[in-house]
């Protein structure tokens, strides 16, 4: 939008276009199974057949006896990894089998279908065990975890909300619930690994290559600098990269036994039950309130999965400890331990399950009131972060609300449900709120001013396909008043400066804040320097520890607001998206270009979770059958209306020099919340459980005659 | 690897012959579902008799006024083809309703025809198929079934024909011409694909050997109207959960020609027989047409999770026919 200091073209937020933009349109960008080293062997996992047991026997015969084959490591002889502290990655240790999909068996080969028909001809046997991979509320198993994702307590009351509802004037009682959902990226999971001596090299798509150096060093018990990690381009990743995955794993196992550089790219169908997915959630919401709207009793309550593997509690009740004042609050999260593929993080994870059932909730409340979604909102808008007590850094909703109302033509909008045809089509329109917590880590950047002008800054930060290189050249160019063009970064390698992953929505707050800092001491360093530079240049360095992670006395959020407008065709159950508009305050902006693409991207995929994206546990087997991206549907172009992302200036000095938050995740959520909304005003029906597929619209307006 | 041959015949008998003599030959031609079979270790070909290149690309005009369209001709030609939009408009609607641009310009019709269901069971060689492997089970019956077949289903097998272009083929009383060992024969293509019954893994009555060469639009339903439908879980690209195709002239308010056949609903495409018995003669309009439907959708047999397929292919039908009729009642 506006930028406010620098040379001409490279004020922050300017929209600067992606530095390795035509690398990638024109296919010279590589990616981790790209790394054609010479020898280079392939390798195919086998995935567990059974939900639950263990194997009893490899017969590797067959596979061992193809052309080409150079080796199949089992739990019985793969190299044996020192203890991990993420199970998952415990790949060919021991016989267990904790879920369908789990790799027992890894073929490497000369080729990439020799070692997918070795994989085939490796004869697993098992011993199955009964197995158990539906959720329901009640399970006998069911416990309330002490820590929920993100670091969250599983469990806040405040006050006495049992009472608090009970007492309630107006009081709402409703279920929502999530499927499973994936995080599909468009590049698999894939690393490239390669031994030399006891040194370590993986190529690898990541979202955090110190993660997978640490990782690593820790599995295979070297000294971290004996690892290099390289994540110079990541197909996206939406989480499922966050952590390192067994792609990476299996690769240095594979090149450690056969003595070659070993690849392992994930075929789409193996990431379901591999790479971690969203885990289902059952929320049920109790909302009590005065006739006026204003909330006396929030209670969120989750139900959710994990893998007997690792415990990963998805944090959907958390997101109601933020939004909206109330003097009652509970929210809590119970979690059954599931013979289930482990679930992980998914964009927005707590967020995008949670807001869904809290926005819709209060869309139900609005109703039940009277009152105006968006002036319900404001009714119940905070002082203070209700779960903490904790002033806001700064808190936009409001005016997020305001101006997408705006926006949007919501003041002309006629609050009655079902009564808008459009020929077949009975249209309708929906609001909800959105939020996502600002953070940023500790993050180590160099940077460097040469002879000839030009600087170089190095962070072994990951571009998913965000553009972290182009914002973090303009947060340097901008604190060095230089030219873009003037300014190289260097990424996605071990061996540069350590720095988180990208995820949290926390990549640019964390990156950004040690080039600043390095970038104004170099200032500092230039402006005293007399004379031409040393021909290797000057270079500082920044380190944000003690900084970026120190406790502040401050709620960090960004806020939004979504607004969407569907027809739903009344002879199907078809939904069609007409509209969808989101208002988004999250900081300063520091790339108009690269933001508006994340906030839309996020927008899309919330469309995604409310129309078409699903899998479902198949009881008998124990994984999802929708495995491909032709079953498992992404929306596509035609699903896709015409998108609008704002946002309005934010000034917060309490969150990092660029006065930044995050925006790679808060675009997914509310949007399904919006769209659920939308489709109520339409029809007149609520349907509380995503997605919203034409058999579920279908029934529900036959139902209703 | 599994390794496998590679031929690529010059003439039709060469294309025969070829299969004939090898146990375990495929026909190739667009690939768009073979090669991800192979892939997937679904089809384990021995040869692959790439047919794709046999001079069967053309869309002809026959003397009768029916219309001769190559196996090879790719979809997207089809459903572009000006004959196709003026004449028999539901099967140009049909083909541009199935998968995406790209896969439309690589998939030829015989292809078309020839594809395999995508139920996920069968692409999955870890989990029971009676269709991949005889006797081995049914994994969608008690599994996951949404998209699942509720009409002329057996206990060996539920899954769905997915193609759209059939549909629309069935209902126009196209038929397939097939090139075999023992000659030439047509079939109507509306019987060409078979129910499952004991025998799931024979999709069609195609004999061993033979191979489509054609398929012809009959001058009969050249410029009746008529239209396709489609529902399905995202705008594009998605496979039918139900689908219709209509072809209906009325003539003095009463119904004189009919074809209408389903999709998604079965292990073929399902011409509606009885709808189109009880239409035929019958006075035009939506009762007539309510009545009509439901006599075929009677004997819709859901299964656990896709009785909604009976009410979605219902309102599509009927959408179609009350949509069709009034244009040709004063015609």
């Amino acid at each position: 939008m506006t930028g406010t200091t620098g040379t001409a073209g490279t004020a922050l937020g300017a929209p600067a276009e992606r530095r390795e933009g035509r690398q990638k349109v024109t296919g010279t960008a590589r990616y981790a199974a790209e790394y054609t080293l010479p020898g280079r062997a392939h390798a195919w996992p086998v995935p567990a057949a059974i939900a639950h047991g263990r194997v009893t026997a490899v017969d590797t015969s067959e596979a061992l006896a193809l052309p080409g084959v150079l080796a199949v490591l089992t739990p019985g002889d793969a190299p044996r990894l020192a203890e991990p502290e993420d199970h998952t990655l415990a790949l060919l240790q021991n016989p267990k089998v904790p879920h369908r999909g789990w790799c027992v068996a890894l073929a490497v080969a000369d080729t990439l279908e020799t070692a997918r028909a070795a994989a085939r001809a490796v004869r697993v046997h098992y011993a199955p065990e009964p197995h158990d991979v539906t959720l329901v509320t009640g399970h006998p198993d069911a416990y309330e975890p002490e820590e929920v994702g993100g670091g969250y307590p599983g469990r806040l009351e405040q006050g006495d909300p049992a009472a608090a509802y009970a007492a309630a004037e107006v009081r709402l009682d409703v279920t929502y619930r999530v499927p499973p959902l994936h995080n599909h990226p468009m590049e698999p999971h894939a690393s490239t690994a390669h031994w030399d001596g006891d040194r370590l090299t993986v190529y690898t798509s990541s979202q955090g290559g110190s993660t997978v150096r640490s990782v690593l060093a820790q599995l295979f018990e070297l000294p971290e600098d004996h690892v290099t990690a390289v994540t110079e381009h990541v197909g996206g990743g939406f989480g499922s990269k966050g952590t390192p995955r067994p792609d990476v794993v299996l690769a240095a196992l594979a090149a450690r036994h056969t003595g070659r550089p070993v690849t392992v790219a994930y075929p789409r169908r193996y990431l379901p039950t591999t790479v971690g997915h969203r885990a289902p959630t059952v929320q049920r919401l109790r909302l009590g309130a005065h006739p006026d709207g204003r909330l006396t009793a929030l209670l969120h309550e989750v139900t959710t999965q994990t893998s007997r593997v690792r415990e990963f509690v998805e944090q959907a009740a958390v997101p109601s400890r933020v939004m909206y004042a109330t003097p009652a609050l509970l929210s809590t999260h119970r979690v059954s331990a599931l013979d289930v593929p482990s679930p992980s993080w998914m964009r927005a994870p707590g967020e995008a399950p949670g807001m869904y059932a809290l926005e819709s909730a209060m869309d139900e409340l609005a109703d039940a009131v009277g009152i105006d979604p968006v002036e319900l909102r404001v009714r119940n808008e905070p002082d203070r972060e209700p779960g903490s007590g904790k002033p806001f850094s700064s808190r936009g909703l409001v005016a997020c609300l305001r101006e997408g109302a705006r926006r949007f033509g919501w003041a002309e909008r006629d609050p009655r449900p079902g009564v808008r045809r459009d020929g077949p089509w009975l249209t309708g329109t929906g609001m909800a709120a959105a939020t996502y917590p600002a953070a940023a880590q500790p993050s180590a950047a160099a940077a460097r001013a040469l002879p000839d002008g030009t600087f170089t800054i190095r962070i072994n930060a990951t571009d998913i396909g965000t553009g972290a290189r182009t914002v973090l050249a303009q947060i340097a160019a901008d604190r060095l008043g230089a030219p873009l063009e003037r300014v190289r970064v260097e990424i996605g390698h071990s061996d540069l400066p350590p720095a988180p992953l990208a995820g949290g929505s926390m990549g640019t707050a964390s990156w950004g804040w040690p080039v600043h800092d390095a970038c104004a001491e170099l200032a500092s360093r230039l402006a005293a320097h007399p004379g031409p530079l040393p021909a290797e240049g000057i270079e500082t360095r920044a380190d944000t520890t003690g900084k970026a992670d120190a406790d502040s006395p401050y709620a960090k959020h960004a806020f939004g607001a979504h607004f969407a407008e569907v027809a739903v065709d009344t002879v199907t159950g078809e939904l069609r998206v007409r509209r969808l508009l989101g208002v988004y305050a999250a900081g300063r902006i520091l790339n108009a270009r690269t933001a508006r693409s994340q906030f839309t991207g996020g927008m899309v995929m919330g469309l995604g979770m409310a129309l078409t994206e699903h899998s479902t546990l198949d009881p008998a087997f124990g994984d999802f059958p929708e495995a491909d991206l032709a079953s498992y549907h992404v929306p596509v172009h035609a699903d896709v209306p015409d998108i609008e992302a704002h946002w309005i200036e934010e000034d917060d000095p309490h969150l990092n020099p660029m006065g930044s938050k995050g925006i790679g995740e808060i675009g997914i959520v509310g949007t399904a919340a919006a769209l659920g909304n939308a489709v109520h005003h339409a029809t007149g029906l609520r349907f509380r459980e995503l997605p919203l597929t034409p058999d579920r619209i279908l029934a529900g307006l036959l139902s209703e005659g | 690897m599994n390794g496998f041959g590679y031929l690529r015949p010059a003439t039709l008998q060469e294309a025969a012959e070829a299969c004939a003599a090898h146990p375990g030959a495929r026909y190739l031609a667009g690939g768009t579902n073979l090669v991800d079979l192979v892939k997937l270790g679904v089809e384990q070909p021995t040869l692959l008799i790439d047919v794709g290149r046999l001079p069967l690309d053309t869309v002809e005009e026959l003397p009768d006024g029916s219309l001769r369209v190559g196996a090879t001709v790719r979809n997207s030609d089809l459903a572009a083809d000006p004959r196709v939009r003026d004449r028999w408009p539901a099967l140009s609607q049909a083909l541009l309703a199935g998968a995406s641009a790209q896969l439309r310009n690589a998939a030829t019709t015989g292809g078309n025809l020839l594809q395999r269901t995508r139920c996920p069971y069968f692409q999955d060689l870890d989990k029971p198929c009676n269709k991949r492997e005889p006797g081995s089970g049914c994994g969608a019956r008690d599994g996951v079934h949404r998209d699942h077949a509720v009409l002329g289903h057996s206990a060996q097998c539920i899954a769905t024909h997915p193609s759209d272009m059939a549909v629309a083929l069935a209902a126009l009383d196209a038929q397939v011409e097939l090139y075999g060992p023992e000659g030439t024969r047509r079939l109507p293509v509306a019987d060409f694909h078979r129910l499952p019954g004991e025998h799931p893994e024979r999709d069609t009555w195609i004999r061993p050997g033979e191979l489509i060469t054609a398929v012809l639009l009959p001058a009969a339903t050249a410029g009746v109207p008529s239209a396709y439908r489609k529902a399905r879980d995202r705008a594009s690209y998605a496979f039918a959960l139900a689908s219709v195709a209509v072809a209906l002239r009325v003539t003095d308010g009463i119904v004189d020609q009919v074809g209408v056949a389903f999709g998604g609903l079965a292990h073929r495409p399902w011409r509606a027989r009885h709808t189109e018995l009880a239409l035929l003669g019958a006075p035009a309009g939506p009762d007539a047409f309510e009545g009509a439907v439901a006599l075929e959708l009677a004997h819709a047999e859901p299964l656990r999770d896709n009785a909604y397929k009976v009410s979605l292919a219902r309102n599509l039908a009927l959408d179609v026919l009350n949509r069709l009729a009034p244009a040709t009642a004063t015609a």
